[in-house]
């Protein structure tokens, strides 16, 4: 009844899609329309906090190495941290901009959990080379969240942002089990799936 | 022309871009999950059923594209356009 690892990369990547288009929608109408209705307000730190709630499952049943173990986790506990945040600065219960940089330090924490628990090179197979891909484009993207905690209405930041989320989403659709990457596969990965 | 006016007659314009934009939102989404399903019929195993289990039949990656569009477009997007002030 487990799902295999992969449908769960892709119904984590749905949820960064959705996300991707709140956020552009976001940007583009300006946070005083977007918070017209409340529930839409909610709905961005809303997701991010329940999926990070939904990590710990990952994290308990996809326990491949301890190294796994503890990126997972770490993973769970940054976006419900910057979930919790946003939704905290949303409901009025935190005041400080500041707290907007929790989205940096998931940033941060999430690529870096990536790039660490990657223990094959970029072209062993997909999963590989997506794990470093989606490693270094969080580590690199940081800047945006950081940049988006002191000028929140800016159209560039907020589209870039949530761009960041449209191209998370779009690599891990392509994470298969067992796949080659531009035509490399290592005989040690195992047999591809289409 | 008034620049008073001029500055008046901006607002909408700019409201309706917007409203444009985000318009185009869930059918780019749509058309994405469409094209995807196209380039890679495998991927969608509903076409091609044969034995599979359930998680191959609940979670198929072109056709998630195509719900996420569909849910932004008629559940998002028509408070979004009435708050702009389109509709």
């Amino acid at each position: 009844m487990q799902p295999p690892a992969e449908h769960v990369h892709w119904l984590f990547a749905t949820g960064f899609l959705i996300v991707g288009l709140l956020l552009f929608a976001e940007a583009v109408v300006g946070e005083e329309v977007w918070r017209r209705r409340f529930w839409r307000a909610y709905l961005f730190p809303g997701m991010l906090f329940a999926m990070g709630v939904l990590m710990w499952p990952v994290m308990t049943f996809y326990t491949s190495s301890t190294i796994h173990m503890l990126a997972h986790g770490a993973w769970a506990e940054v976006m419900m941290f910057a979930g919790a945040a946003e939704l905290a600065l949303v409901r009025g219960k935190l005041r400080s901009p500041l707290w907007r940089l929790s989205l940096a330090l998931a940033f941060a924490v999430s690529g870096t959990a990536f790039l660490i628990h990657e223990q094959n090179p970029w072209l062993y197979q997909r999963s590989a080379f997506l794990h470093h891909a989606l490693g270094w484009l969080l580590v690199a993207t940081t800047i945006v969240p950081f940049a988006r905690a002191f000028r929140p209405r800016s159209l560039a930041l907020g589209s870039a942002f949530a761009l960041v989320f449209v191209t998370i989403s779009v690599l891990l659709y392509s994470d298969r089990d067992v796949a080659p990457v531009f035509g490399h596969l290592a005989p040690t990965a195992g047999v591809p799936r289409r | 022309m008034n620049a008073e006016f001029v500055s008046e007659l901006e607002v909408p314009v700019r409201r309706s871009i917007r409203a444009r934009v985000v318009q185009t939102l869930g059918p780019l989404t749509v058309a994405g999950g469409l094209v995807w399903a196209l380039l890679q019929p495998y991927r969608v195993t509903l076409l091609h059923p044969g034995g599979e289990s359930f998680w191959w039949l609940a979670v198929e990656p072109p056709l998630l594209v195509v719900a996420v569009g569909l849910l932004f477009h008629f559940v998002v997007l028509p408070g979004l356009l009435e708050d702009l002030g389109d509709r």
